[in-house]
């Protein structure tokens, strides 16, 4: 079964973020608090799917698609 | 001795600007840091009778590590201590009800060995979040003076006082580096220290990570460092990456022991229930559109009745000072060239207060990036982000503020395609042109019972600069390539009232910028010409004039002065330069006189409707009740006898000004925004061609 990314949840689920596929946008999103072992939830979706917002470390987090699918989660 | 240096820094939505407003009230004033074009607000804080304090509110970064052109300036003040606003002291301003993220970049700055003190903001918020922050256990746990302060209310100031004056006479520096590269990289760390001569381990760091957007080392200097990243094969993104999840880490292990936090789990906050609104896939559009709506109606409508009165103040000096002065060149400068360009420029004020306002109220209220969530992806596939969208909307009132408004843009890509294009939407400077020439063609008559026609044909002009505006980034997006890759990673603040006194400074801000920018080459152009029309090579005008009383003995006076003021001014510098390029406007449908606005209007097209003003009416002194409009609705042609401003004329010039680049103001950001003169010229020779190429088309297609 491959990796489930964070752009493959559904709005509302939680889920554990494990590793980044991509180390430059991995520097950015560590920073903003997407850290290995941080719990995350799909918040919502922009009106055509895409970005989405996450709930990370007690804020909001809006990111693309793309972006979310180098976040690795359990 | 020069004034200590107090700089602050902090997340972005952190209170670092209300902080700052507080410290320095009235006393701020805005610049560009040396060397570079980051906006630079400073003000003075006296904090005792023998302490002044220079205050510096520095970009709000998530790290030391920029994504931004914005963001890049923090570090390269904060790794300099040979920098002009190096500080004596930093506040970094935390917010409490999210100290885990925030503590970051507090870590890091005092890591950098600059003296900090840790100014917690936002208690109440984190007390509504049931979070309490025990501040002395954070400062015994991280070793520097933490202070509980609420940049809302100015509660806390005095400790804060005490503490900065306390850091200024006796600095307390953190004991230990809380994240200490030389741990895991001795040798290079060393080898750095040692070459460059620094005494921090984490500066030293900075040199080898950052070196080539550091401005302050020579060339020499940063090939030293690429050599010594060569000789230990150093992995600078695995190592900063190892650093920030090093430092979350310890993070924890500090917030753990500093904050209580009984919060129940899944509580839904009004933000949420907003955001389920404005992020909805019908209501979040419908919601965007209405306040479109409302920003066109503020420009349009609202402003109006201010520009009128604006107006009519101009006129009425100038009406006041021709009375009074004695007659004479100088005189004519005074008002017809100098006053008659202010007041150019004057009159716009409104309309740019009026978007900049409802825009800083967007901004400050968190709505501001609910807009760009919802544009991302549209944006997106024209080469665009969806933090282009405040430079598109800004763009409508005045394209040099807007300019400015994308160093907000992370990706070099977008943010260039973003400033080449954002001279397209229509801006305020286009409104006289499109409505005098919109009334002199197209009849004022209601269709559908609802809309006038004139009111749409204006709607269109807009729309048609939008849709260029979009369909040249999406040119430009296959033109330029680029290896970088765009991304659209952005906090989303929760909802707050505006700070009032912040979005006034915003306003009074982006109104100075623009009558200062582009007043000063509005300015210039107003006298330079007024010269041209005024004088001409030899006594050729005095000759012109004489030859037309001759051959018009009989012609009434009236008649006889505008004649004379036409043949004179033909005669003029200006006449030759307007003839000079008829050939090349003759297809477009313009004569020598549209020739002359055209080249003047040239440096800024609110230029072209006084121009006309002076073209058509310079010399007489007596055109009251003589509308611009009426004064071309009687221009005749002189070839085919009908009148010069036919349809295909008008929506010619229509057209060309839609998409021409006529603005040096324009042309000035982008040069200092990219700091290059190709991109500008790029801008120019492109627009220009648009331009050309669409008004020929259309007047030889309705001609």
């Amino acid at each position: 079964m491959s990796k489930r990314s964070v752009a493959d949840l559904k709005i509302g689920e939680r889920a554990t973020i494990q590793s980044f596929d991509n180390q430059l946008m991995s520097l950015k999103l560590l920073e903003m608090g997407c850290l290995p072992g941080a719990e995350i939830c799909l918040s919502g979706k922009a009106p055509l799917g895409d970005p989405i917002c996450l709930n990370v470390s007690g804020y909001c987090l809006a990111m693309r698609k793309s972006e979310a699918a180098t976040i690795f989660v359990d | 001795m020069s004034s200590p240096v107090i700089a602050l820094v902090g997340n972005p939505n952190a209170g670092k600007s209300s902080l700052f407003n507080q410290l320095t009230g009235l006393r701020q004033k805005t610049g560009n840091f040396p060397g570079v074009t980051v906006d630079k607000k400073s003000g003075t804080w006296a904090i005792d009778s023998r302490t002044v304090t220079t205050v510096v509110d520095l970009p709000g970064v998530y790290s030391i590590y920029p994504k931004s052109l914005d963001e890049q300036l923090v570090t390269d003040i904060l790794a300099n201590p040979a920098h002009p606003d190096y500080p004596d002291v930093a506040i970094v301003v935390v917010d409490a009800s999210n100290l885990h993220r925030n503590l970051l970049l507090f870590t890091q700055v005092a890591d950098l060995g600059v003296p900090v003190i840790l100014a917690l903001n936002m208690l109440d918020v984190a007390r509504k979040q049931a979070k309490e922050v025990n501040a002395v256990r954070l400062a015994m746990r991280l070793g520097v003076p933490v202070v509980r302060i609420n940049a809302r209310t100015g509660e806390g100031l005095d400790q804060l006082k005490k503490a900065v004056l306390g850091q200024l006479h006796e600095p307390v520096r953190q004991g230990k580096l809380f994240f200490d590269p030389a741990e895991e990289a001795t040798e290079l760390i060393a080898d750095t220290k040692a070459q460059y001569r620094l005494e921090n381990n984490y500066l030293a760091l900075q040199y080898i990570i950052q070196h080539d957007g550091f401005t302050f080392l020579d060339r020499q200097q940063q090939i030293g460092l690429d050599a010594i990243i060569d000789k230990y094969q150093f992995s600078e993104p695995t190592f900063q990456a190892g650093e920030t999840i090093t430092r979350y880490k310890r993070i924890a292990t500090v917030v753990a022991e500093t904050v209580t936090d009984q919060r129940p789990a899944n509580q839904s906050t009004w933000t949420q229930k907003l955001d389920r609104i404005l992020l909805h896939p019908i209501w979040g559009y419908a919601i965007f559109g209405f306040v479109l709506l409302l920003i066109f109606q503020a420009i349009f409508a609202w402003a109006q009745p201010f520009m009128d009165a604006i107006d009519a103040g101009v006129a009425w000096l100038n009406g006041q000072l021709k009375e009074s002065l004695p007659a004479g060149p100088l005189t004519d400068l005074l008002t017809d060239g100098i006053l008659a360009g202010v007041g150019g420029i004057l009159v716009f004020i409104p309309q740019i207060a009026f978007l900049f306002l409802l825009v800083a109220l967007l901004e400050e209220s968190g709505y501001m990036s609910r807009v760009m969530v919802i544009m991302d992806r549209i944006m997106r596939k024209f080469g665009l982000n969806g933090r282009s969208v405040v430079p598109l909307i800004s763009g409508v009132a005045c394209a040099v503020p807007a300019i400015m408004a994308t160093r907000s843009i992370g990706t070099r890509r977008d943010r260039l395609i973003t400033i080449l294009v954002t001279p397209l939407m229509s801006c305020s400077a286009r409104l006289p042109i499109y409505t005098i020439l919109i009334a002199l063609v197209v009849p004022s008559r209601r269709v559908l019972g609802l809309f006038n026609l004139q009111g749409l044909a204006l709607m269109g002009l807009y729309l048609l600069g939008l849709f260029s505006a979009l369909l040249a980034a999406y040119a430009l997006k296959l033109v330029l390539r680029s290896k970088e890759r765009s991304f659209f990673i952005m906090e989303l603040p929760t909802f707050k009232l505006p700070r009032w006194n912040h979005v006034g400074l915003t306003v009074w801000e982006s109104v100075r910028s623009f009558v200062w920018e582009a007043g000063r080459v509005i300015l210039a152009i107003s006298i330079i010409l007024w010269v041209l029309a005024s004088y001409g090579p030899g006594d050729s005008m005095q000759q012109a004039e004489n030859q037309t009383r001759r051959q018009n003995p009989t012609l009434a006076t009236d008649a006889l002065e505008n004649l004379v003021a036409s043949e004179r001014l033909e005669a003029s510098y200006a006449g030759h330069f307007g003839h000079f390029i008829e050939p090349v406007i003759r297809p477009l449908g313009y004569d020598w006189k549209i020739g002359i606005a055209l080249i003047s209007s040239f440096a800024a097209r609110e230029v072209f409707v006084g121009t006309m003003a002076t073209i058509y009416s310079i010399g007489t002194g007596d055109d009251e009740g003589v509308t611009i409009r009426e004064r071309l609705l009687q221009e005749r042609n002189p070839e085919t006898g009908g009148p010069m401003y036919t349809p295909a004329l008008a929506w010619s010039l229509l057209i060309f000004y839609v998409f021409a680049m006529m603005c040096m103001s324009t042309l000035a950001a982008t040069q200092r925004e990219t700091k290059s003169w190709k991109w500008p010229m790029v801008q120019l020779v492109y627009m220009m061609a648009l331009a050309y190429v669409t008004a020929f088309a259309t007047y030889q297609f309705m001609k």
